[in-house]
C-alpha cells in the first residue's frame, strides 16, 4: 500500500511542479495547494499505514493507530490554509494594482 | 452592484431556518471536540458557513446593522483567549498550557466533561470564525 | 522557574492579539508597542544573565515529558540570539514611529511586527523539529504581511515571488520532518540526534540532512538559493527592510547551526568540511561581487547581507570551537551593524528621496551626524580593527588557516577587501561630493530618525572594545553547543 501511495505522492509532487512552473499567478497558487497535499500525503504515508482504530479515548479499542502524524498533517493543513489565503489575496492584489497575471510581464527590469 | 432589486424572498424565507440549523450543528460539533472528531476548528468553520450565507441572502448593509462586529477584533479576542487558558495554568505553577479535565452533574445534560481544553478551542473558534469572515469580506466588498 | 521560557513567545503574543483589537487607533499602538519592546529587551537580558548562570532550561509544555510532549529548550546561544533580536527590533520599531504613516500604522503594522517576533524567539526556543517549521510558518506568515505592507506596485511584483519561494521551501521542510520521523520515529531534537548516534550518519540520514540543509540555506540565503533576496528587499520601508535584514536570514543560520550541531554531526567530512564549506565559500565571494557590481545603497546593502551569512557558515564549515565562536560572535556584530545601515539608508532617503548612489552627493556636509555615524558602521561591517567586525572575522579567518583550510580563508580575506570597497563607494558616492540635493532637503532634520539608530553604532563600538570578554562568552556557547550531550541531558534528563 505505502508503494501505490509513494506513486501517487510522485504524481501529485510532478503536478504541482509543473503548475508552479507555468506563467498564471492562479496556477502557480494551485501548483502550491497541491503541492502541500502531496506533502500531508507524505507524511501520512512515511509513518506507515496502520491499520488500527482512531486515535479516540471513547472507543475502547485495543489497537490505536499512531496519531501524531495526524496531529501534524492537522497542523500543515491548517498553516497551508492560512498560507493559500493569504496568496490568494496578494495575488488579487497584484492583479488589481499591475492589470496582468503572467509573470512574464511582471518580471521588473534591472534598474529600477 | 445593479440597482435593480431582485426578488430573493425563497432564499431569505429558506435560509432563516437553514443558518440555524447550521448553528445548532455548529454548536454540537465545537462541544463535540476533544475526545470526540470535532472542536474549534471546523465549528468555527461551520459558524462563519452560516454568517456567510445569511450575508449571501440579505445585502451586505442590513447584515452589517444585523451583526455590527468587526470580524478583526474577533480575531483578537480569540487569540487572548487561547494563550490566557496557558496562562492560567502558569498562574498555578504548571507548565505553560497544561490542561486539567473532570466530571461533573448537571441537570438535563447529565454527566459532563469539562475541561480547560475548551476555552482553548473557544479561542481557536473565535479565530477562526474572525479570519475566515474577513477574510471573504474583505475580498467580496473589494468591487464597490 | 521554568515557565520564564516561554514568556519571549507569549509576550510578543498577547501585545499582538491587544494591537490587533485596538487597530484603529495608532497613537495608542505605538505607546503599546513601545512599551512592550522594552519589556521585551529587559526580559531577554535577564533570561541571558540566568541561563549563563545556572545552564540550561528545559520547558516540557502542557506537562508531557520529554520525548513525547514539545519541550522548549534555552541554551546560551538560543539566548544570545533572543537577546540581539530584542535589541534590534527593538531599534526598528522606535525608527518605524518616525517613518511609518498612520495610514500604513492602521492597517496592522505593529500587529505583524509582533506576530514576526512570535515566530522569530519560538523558532529560537523550540527543541522540536516540527515545532520549528510551525514557528518558521508564523515568522514568515507575518513577513509576507509585512513585505507587502503599503501595496505599491514593485512590493507586491516582488513579494509574490518572495512567498511562492517560502512556501515551496517549507514544503521541503515537511517532507525532510516526514522522513525524519520514518526513519527515527521522533520529532524531538534530541532525541533525533540520540537515533541518529545510534544508527550511525549514513545514506539516508546524509540526504535527509542535505534536505534540511537546502531548506534553511533558502531561508537564510546561501549558494546558490540567495536569488530572491536583493529584490524582495528593496520594496518594502526602512524599518521593515533593516528588520528583515538583521534578523530573518539569520533565523535560517541559527536552524542551520543548530542541525548540524546537534543532530548530523557525525559525517563532519562530508557534511561541514564539503557542502556547508563550498557553499559558504561561494555565497560570500557572489553575494560581494553582487554588491560591488550595484549602483544602490539599499541593493548593496541587501548583496552584503548574502556575503555575510557566508561568514556564518564558513564558521560552521570549519567546525572547531575556534570557529564557531566566531560565527557566533560574527552574527552578533552582523545583526546589530546591518540593522544600523539599513536604517541610515532610511534616513538618507528621507532627506534625498531616492537611493540611488549615482545622483546623490554631498550628504556629509548638510547632515554630518548621519555621515559619520555611518562611516563607523560600514568600517565596521568592512572589518577594520576598533570595531566589532574585526575582532569577529578573525577567529574565523584564523580557525581557517589552523585547518589549513586556505582557499576559503583567503576567499574570507578578499572578500572582506572587497566589502570595504564597497562600503567605501557608498561614502564616496552619497556622502561626499558635490551637493546633488536641494537647500530644502538640505535644512531637513534627521536627528529625530538617528536616536534609535544611535544606540546600535554604540554597540558596534562597545563590542569592538570589549572584544575579550564577547569573544570569551561566544567561545563557551560554541563549546555548549557542540558538545551535544549536554543538550541532549537537559532535555531527556537520564
Amino acid at each position: 500500500m505505502e508503494i501505490v501511495m509513494s506513486i501517487v505522492i510522485g504524481i501529485v509532487f510532478a503536478v504541482s511542479v509543473y503548475l508552479l512552473l507555468s506563467r498564471n499567478l492562479i496556477r502557480i497558487i494551485l501548483g502550491t495547494l497541491t503541492i502541500s497535499h502531496g506533502v500531508h500525503l507524505l507524511l501520512i504515508t512515511m509513518s506507515e499505514l496502520q491499520r488500527g482504530a482512531p486515535p479516540l479515548l471513547n472507543l475502547g479499542e485495543e489497537n490505536y493507530t499512531d496519531p501524531l502524524p495526524q496531529a501534524l498533517v492537522l497542523t500543515a493543513i491548517v498553516i497551508a490554509f492560512g498560507v493559500t489565503s493569504m496568496l490568494l489575496v496578494m495575488a488579487y492584489r497584484t492583479y488589481q494594482e499591475h492589470k496582468t497575471e503572467d509573470l512574464e510581464q511582471l518580471r521588473g527590469s534591472e534598474d529600477e | 452592484m445593479r440597482n435593480s432589486k431582485p426578488n430573493n424572498m425563497m432564499i431569505q424565507t429558506a435560509m432563516r431556518f437553514i443558518t440555524i440549523i447550521v448553528f445548532a450543528f455548529s454548536f454540537y460539533l465545537f462541544f463535540a471536540g476533544h475526545n470526540a472528531p470535532g472542536g474549534g476548528f471546523i465549528g468555527g468553520l461551520m459558524t462563519a458557513s452560516a454568517i456567510l450565507v445569511l450575508y449571501l441572502a440579505f445585502d451586505r448593509k442590513k447584515m452589517n446593522k444585523a451583526i455590527p462586529i468587526d470580524f478583526t477584533v474577533v480575531i483578537g479576542i480569540g487569540l487572548l483567549f487561547a494563550v490566557g487558558t496557558g496562562i492560567a495554568s502558569m498562574l498555578f505553577d504548571y507548565p505553560f498550557l497544561t490542561h486539567f479535565f473532570d466530571y461533573f452533574h448537571f441537570p438535563f445534560f447529565g454527566e459532563v466533561e469539562l475541561t480547560t481544553a475548551l476555552t482553548f478551542d473557544l479561542g481557536v473558534y473565535l479565530v477562526v470564525v474572525g479570519a475566515a469572515m474577513s477574510i471573504i469580506l474583505v475580498i467580496a466588498g473589494d468591487d464597490q | 522557574m521554568n515557565n520564564l521560557i516561554i514568556l519571549p513567545i507569549i509576550f510578543p503574543f498577547i501585545i499582538g492579539a491587544i494591537l490587533i483589537i485596538f487597530s484603529k487607533k495608532h497613537k495608542l499602538q505605538r505607546v503599546i508597542s513601545g512599551v512592550a519592546s522594552i519589556l521585551m529587551l529587559i526580559l531577554t537580558i535577564y533570561l541571558a544573565i540566568i541561563v549563563f548562570q545556572d545552564g540550561i532550561i528545559v520547558l516540557e509544555a502542557s506537562n508531557w515529558p520529554a520525548p513525547f510532549g514539545i519541550v522548549l529548550v534555552a541554551d546560551m546561544f538560543a539566548t544570545l540570539m533572543l537577546l540581539l533580536t530584542a535589541i534590534i527590533s527593538t531599534a526598528c520599531l522606535f525608527f518605524a514611529f518616525k517613518t511609518i504613516t498612520p495610514k500604513r500604522e492602521k492597517f496592522y503594522f505593529y500587529a505583524f511586527y509582533y506576530f514576526l517576533l512570535v515566530g522569530v524567539n519560538g523558532a529560537f526556543l523550540t527543541g522540536d523539529i516540527f515545532n520549528l517549521f510551525v514557528f518558521f510558518e508564523v515568522l514568515l506568515l507575518s513577513s509576507y504581511g509585512l513585505i507587502v505592507h503599503g501595496g505599491t506596485k514593485y512590493q507586491l511584483r516582488e513579494s509574490f515571488k518572495y512567498v511562492i519561494i517560502n512556501v515551496f521551501t517549507s514544503a521541503l521542510f515537511v517532507v525532510a520532518i516526514s522522513w525524519l520521523y520514518s526513519v527515527t520515529g521522533t520529532l524531538n531534537m534530541a532525541h533525533i540526534s540520540e537515533r541518529v548516534a545510534e544508527m550511525e550518519q549514513t545514506g539516508v540520514i546524509n540526504i535527509i540532512a542535505m534536505m534540511l540543509f537546502i531548506v534553511f540555506a533558502t531561508k537564510g540565503a546561501l549558494f546558490p538559493l540567495y536569488f530572491w533576496l536583493p529584490k524582495s528587499y528593496f520594496g518594502p520601508p526602512a524599518a521593515i527592510a533593516a528588520l528583515f535584514g538583521g534578523l530573518l536570514t539569520k533565523v535560517g543560520i541559527y536552524a542551520i547551526i543548530r542541525v548540524f550541531t546537534l543532530i548530523f554531526y557525525h559525517d563532519v567530512e562530508y557534511s561541514h568540511k564539503m557542502i556547508i564549506s563550498i557553499a559558504a565559500g561561494f555565497t560570500m565571494l557572489l553575494g560581494v561581487l553582487g554588491a560591488v557590481s550595484q549602483f544602490d545603497f539599499k541593493r548593496i546593502l541587501s548583496y552584503h547581507i548574502i556575503s555575510q551569512v557566508g561568514y556564518m557558515v564558513m564558521g560552521l564549515g570549519i567546525f572547531t570551537p575556534l570557529a564557531v565562536a566566531g560565527a557566533i560572535f560574527y552574527i552578533a556584530h552582523h545583526m546589530v551593524v546591518k540593522t544600523a545601515l539599513f536604517l541610515f539608508e532610511g534616513a538618507a532617503k528621507r532627506v534625498t528621496g531616492l537611493s540611488d548612489l549615482r545622483q546623490m552627493g554631498g550628504l556629509l556636509k548638510t547632515h554630518p551626524w548621519l555621515a559619520w555615524l555611518f562611516f563607523i558602521t560600514a568600517i565596521s561591517l568592512a572589518g577594520i580593527p576598533p570595531f566589532s567586525g574585526f575582532f569577529s572575522k578573525f577567529p574565523i579567518i584564523l580557525a581557517g588557516f589552523q585547518e589549513e583550510q586556505y582557499i576559503l580563508a583567503g576567499v574570507a580575506l578578499l572578500v572582506g577587501l572587497l566589502t570595504l570597497f564597497s562600503m567605501m563607494k557608498i561614502f564616496g558616492f552619497a556622502f561626499w561630493g558635490k551637493q546633488k540635493h536641494t537647500e530644502e532637503q538640505a535644512n531637513i532634520n534627521i536627528r529625530k530618525l538617528l536616536v534609535p539608530v544611535a544606540p546600535l553604532v554604540l554597540l558596534t563600538i562597545v563590542l569592538g572594545f570589549a572584544a575579550e570578554p564577547v569573544f570569551q562568552y561566544s567561545l563557551q556557547v560554541a563549546e555548549q553547543i557542540m558538545d551535544p550531550q549536554i543538550y541532549i541531558d537537559s532535555v531527556l534528563k537520564e
